[in-house]
């Protein structure tokens, strides 16, 4: 780094609590003008924590602001909210559209920063009541489209376009900002086509060649070597260095992304290869909105736990919930060689498949009901269990609820008051005992578990994976886990599969190496 | 689904059929109306007396609701609020011996600043309420309504000192269930200058047509794309000379409607605050409302003061609601204290959904339209009750059915759209 360059941006020894869990551990952030710097990390690193600080956005104030400082063209400065961000010429690209379909382009474009001006009404009612400058606003932004060679109409209305033009938009709004010093682009190709992301690049190098700082954040390697200068690679809240691209190589970043974070305590893994198939899928895709599956093929053997892993929103939370029958799915699967039927969740329950889904508090619990009637009511409303007949009649077996249950929060060692407490008031590891007890008292064969550590503290977790592996060792059912966390995963399971656009990349050893894992969740792993 | 529908409805081009889906529910009471003209046997003159007279009373009131709807509120069933403001003003008004033009313009003034604090406390409380804004501001209206009649009914005489046989009980506590503007406020707008139907009808004509050319000359650099633009100004001078040549026409052959008399300074003020609406779209604060409307998250991010850009919008309709009020009391020339602001809202809104409106959008034009379909169902519907079933309290029920009819199904309407976007997404 040449010192006499001086920086636009810097960040100090950047930290951030919540809830006395310390997410950022002290992130240093040098920007230059008109370079083009990568932060890379895998989900929950702090890339986003890290740059709702730069904005001042309400949820890092409302938990108690943060720590470190943070320097703008040498001068200290302390950003509150959005707004005076904004004024220090700080834009964001966001991941998800902050754009208004009912709008036009240009509206979309100056939104908020809409010119105005002077009637006779305002002069008595003040400049809030100034007329919108139509012209000069469709002509800003025609001139912002124009700069980043899109030939759309100012005036047509941002619904109904292809979300690279969204992106776009998006991009001009901040490039329509006069005063622009630093952009950030938030996973900015996440939706975007091979092509899309292409121009999308070329935009990038363009402003940068203008002189503006630019914060790439994204999780493909081979982009952030395309177009960055210089990279910063965070793990787990800290940071793990900040190199030039022309000193570093894709595997190294990939493994410093992963890094080797998992116990050494090294678990014995059954070798199961040889038994018969439990799940047999092929050419499976499911069309769930944001984590959609394409073709799928995985075996998954009696036995064994086969983990599922790869970043947010590539499609691996689709697979259980596509086999599920939760989102709509088609293609190939056998169950103990027999034909699932697909889209049918009652009848892949009965089957003997369950199911432990990734929204817990929304989709796994009734939050309101006590414990034992959360622990039952699956098997009660599926299999017909713990019901008492009396001709059409039926009415809920009590006694039998409360002897299962009490065996049941035994078993599992379910910390609570009694079997008729409401789980709402439960910490988040017993909930997720709650919802382990509930999908056992339907008898399965085979468990599908989602994100079973999310929100969950540190010693709860272990806890976690424990009764999972438990459950296979004890009651023989064979597991499938989906999970952010790599490092939990290489904890637990035979085997780790890595999706990456809804594809499953390869299959690992949880002792592979970190490299590996890196790319293959990349989705760079080809390309090496 | 879609295929099948498709293959139904081959027959209208796609412009079409997506018009009558979109206004069905105004063209179904377009279709009714003109039935129970038919029916009723009514003259049109004594019609059109009728709805002139309507439309002066209550339109100021439906075009309140445009704002909030604008800001994302909803429909403000707390208009009743407003309208408690304005009757307000006309008690104190009248207890001061005040009439005529004057008068009005004395209870404008006075009614601001209690629907001012009104508009300001329901819309704190709507940003308590987010997302349920509707029932709160219908529930606010009753709970309103319970002060108001402890104010009115106890508090004056014992705590607020009003000495007026006129106006108080004979008790000397609490008013009187009927207040009669008759020496005082009644037609203090509408008298002001009354000019005949067909020379209104030429004014408004001549009107409406330079305004077409004017608008068409000047305003070219609007996003209107130029067919659009042509077409509209067509529009516009086609109806201001057929409505110049019916006035010169019916004038000349002193018909029966050369005899109606239209209040030209209510219908001014209406006009005026159509076109304050529509220019205030196109300010600033407005923008910022209507991006508020559409999404507030986004308003926010775009560092838009998302809560003070909804009370300002709340403030607004309460304070317009007021001066309806106060225009609709003029015209009635008597009022029951303790029942006129009730129905207030419901017939507002109800206006507002006949003329094509929703929770989500509602513009001048369909107040406007909707506010004459519902007057019209009201003039209508005890007649042709009458002749139907021989019975006008029939003509009655129906026409409570559909005001609370049409504001239910529209609200299920709308709810039931948004579940399918909230699917398709």
């Amino acid at each position: 780094m040449a010192k006499g360059e001086s920086c636009i941006l810097k960040m100090q020894g950047i930290t951030k609590d919540y809830f006395g869990t310390r997410v950022l551990k002290g992130i240093d952030l040098e920007l230059k003008p008109g370079e083009i710097h990568g932060i890379v990390g895998e989900n929950g690193a702090g890339k986003s924590t890290l740059m709702n600080i730069l904005f001042g956005m309400p949820v890092i104030h409302s938990t108690g602001g943060y720590g470190g400082a943070i320097e703008v063209k040498g001068n200290p400065v302390s950003i509150g909210s959005p707004f005076d961000a904004m004024k220090l010429g700080i834009g964001m690209v966001h991941q998800e559209f902050m754009l208004i379909p009912g709008f036009s382009i240009t509206e979309n474009i100056k939104l908020n920063r809409e010119l105005t001006k002077s009637t006779l009404f305002s002069k008595i009612f003040g400049p809030r009541l100034e007329s919108l400058d139509i012209e000069a606003m469709g002509n800003d932004a025609k001139k912002a489209l124009k700069s980043l060679d899109l030939g759309i109409d100012e005036w047509s209305k941002v619904a109904g376009l292809p979300v690279g033009h969204m992106q776009f938009i998006e991009i001009a709004r901040e490039i329509d900002k006069s005063n622009i010093k630093v952009l950030v682009f938030d996973e900015p190709t996440a939706v975007l086509a091979e092509s899309e992301a292409e121009n999308l690049l070329k935009a990038v190098r363009k402003l940068a060649g203008e002189g503006v700082a630019i914060l790439f954040i994204t999780h493909r390697l081979h982009e952030i070597m395309a177009v960055c200068d210089r990279i910063t690679v965070l793990r787990d809240g800290g940071m793990v260095t900040c190199v030039e691209r022309t000193r570093t190589s894709m595997p190294e970043l990939a493994r410093l992304m992963v890094g080797r974070q998992l116990d050494e305590a090294v678990r014995i893994h059954p070798d199961t290869s040889a038994k018969p198939l439990a799940l047999r899928i092929r050419n499976f895709s499911v069309d769930m909105p944001g984590e959609t599956a394409k073709k799928i093929d995985l075996d998954v053997h009696e036995g064994e736990i086969l983990g599922i892993g790869g970043l947010a929103g590539q499609g691996k939370i689709g697979i259980a919930n596509g086999v599920m029958g939760l989102y709509p799915a088609k293609g190939e699967v056998s169950f103990f060689g027999k034909p699932l039927p697909l889209n049918n969740p009652k009848g892949a329950i009965l089957e003997g498949l369950a199911f432990l889904s990734e929204d817990r508090r929304g989709v796994g619990l009734l939050l309101d009901m006590s414990i034992e009637m959360n622990i039952v009511s699956s098997a009660m409303v599926i299999q017909g269990k713990f019901l008492k007949k009396y001709g059409f009649f039926t009415q809920v077996d009590k006694a039998g609820v409360r002897r299962h249950a009490l065996e049941t929060i035994k078993n599992l060692d379910i910390r609570c008051k009694g079997p008729d407490q409401s789980v709402r008031r439960l910490s988040g590891g017993n909930q997720q005992k709650v919802c382990v007890a509930k999908a056992l008292a339907l008898d399965p064969k085979f468990l599908f578990v989602s994100e079973p550590t999310r929100g969950i503290d540190v010693g709860a977790k272990k806890l976690v994976l424990d009764t999972l592996v438990d459950l296979r060792d004890k009651l023989g059912l064979t597991i499938v886990m989906t999970s952010s966390e790599l490092a939990e995963l290489r904890t637990i399971c035979d085997r780790i599969a890595i999706v990456n656009d809804g594809k499953i990349v390869g299959i690992l050893a949880p002792n592979a190496d970190d490299t590996d894992f890196g790319l293959m969740m990349a989705g760079d792993y080809d390309a090496r | 689904m879609s295929e099948s529908v498709k293959s139904k409805n081959r027959g209208l081009s796609l412009g079409t059929r997506k018009f009558l889906t979109n206004n069905v529910v105004t063209i179904l009471f377009v279709l009714v109306g003109l039935g129970g003209l038919k029916v009723s046997g009514l003259s049109i003159p004594f019609f059109l007396d009728d709805i002139i007279n309507r439309v002066a009373r209550n339109g100021f009131m439906v075009l309140a609701l445009i704002i909030p709807v604008l800001a994302g509120l909803g429909l403000n069933f707390a208009v009743v609020l407003g309208a408690m403001a304005g009757q307000t003003a006309i008690i104190m008004a009248t207890h001061w011996g005040f009439g005529g033009i004057g008068g009005i313009l004395l209870c404008v003034v006075l009614s601001f600043p209690f629907a001012y604090v009104m508009g300001l406390l329901t819309g704190k409380l709507l940003n308590k309420t987010r997302g349920k804004e509707m029932i709160t501001t219908l529930i606010l209206g009753f709970f309103a309504n319970g002060i108001y009649q402890l104010v009115y009914l106890i508090l004056i005489g014992t705590i607020i000192p009003m000495n007026n046989e006129v106006l108080v009980l004979s008790s000397g506590v609490g008013l009187r269930t009927t207040i009669d503007l008759t020496d005082g406020l009644k037609f203090g707008l509408d008298n002001v200058v009354k000019i005949p139907l067909t020379l209104f009808s030429v004014l408004a004509g001549a009107a409406a047509a330079a305004g077409a050319v004017i608008q068409y000359l000047v305003r070219r650099r609007r996003p209107l794309g130029g067919k659009a633009r042509l077409n509209w100004m067509v529009a516009g001078l086609v109806f201001g000379i057929a409505s110049m040549v019916w006035g010169v026409y019916q004038m000349l052959n002193q018909s029966m409607f050369s005899f109606l008399r239209v209040p030209a300074v209510t219908f001014a003020v209406i006009v005026l605050l159509c076109w304050f609406i529509h220019y205030f779209t196109k300010t600033k604060l407005g923008q910022d409302m209507r991006t508020v409307g559409q999404d507030s998250h986004v308003a926010d991010v775009a560092g838009i003061a998302t809560d003070k850009i909804r009370v300002t919008a709340m403030i607004m309709s309460t304070v317009l609601a007021a001066w309806g009020q106060i225009i609709f009391l003029q015209n009635m020339g008597t009022f029951s204290t303790y029942g006129s602001h009730e129905n207030v809202g419901m017939f507002a809104i109800a206006s507002l959904l006949i003329g094509g409106a929703s929770v989500a959008k509602a513009t001048i034009s369909q107040a406007l339209i909707g506010t004459v379909l519902f007057h019209t169902m009201f003039i209508v519907s005890p007649l042709a009750g009458r002749v139907l079933f021989g019975d006008a309290q029939l003509g009655e029920f129906f026409r409570s059915f559909v005001a609370y009819g049409i504001i239910g199904l529209s609200l299920a309407l709308h709810s039931w759209k948004k579940r399918m976007q909230g699917k398709l997404k």
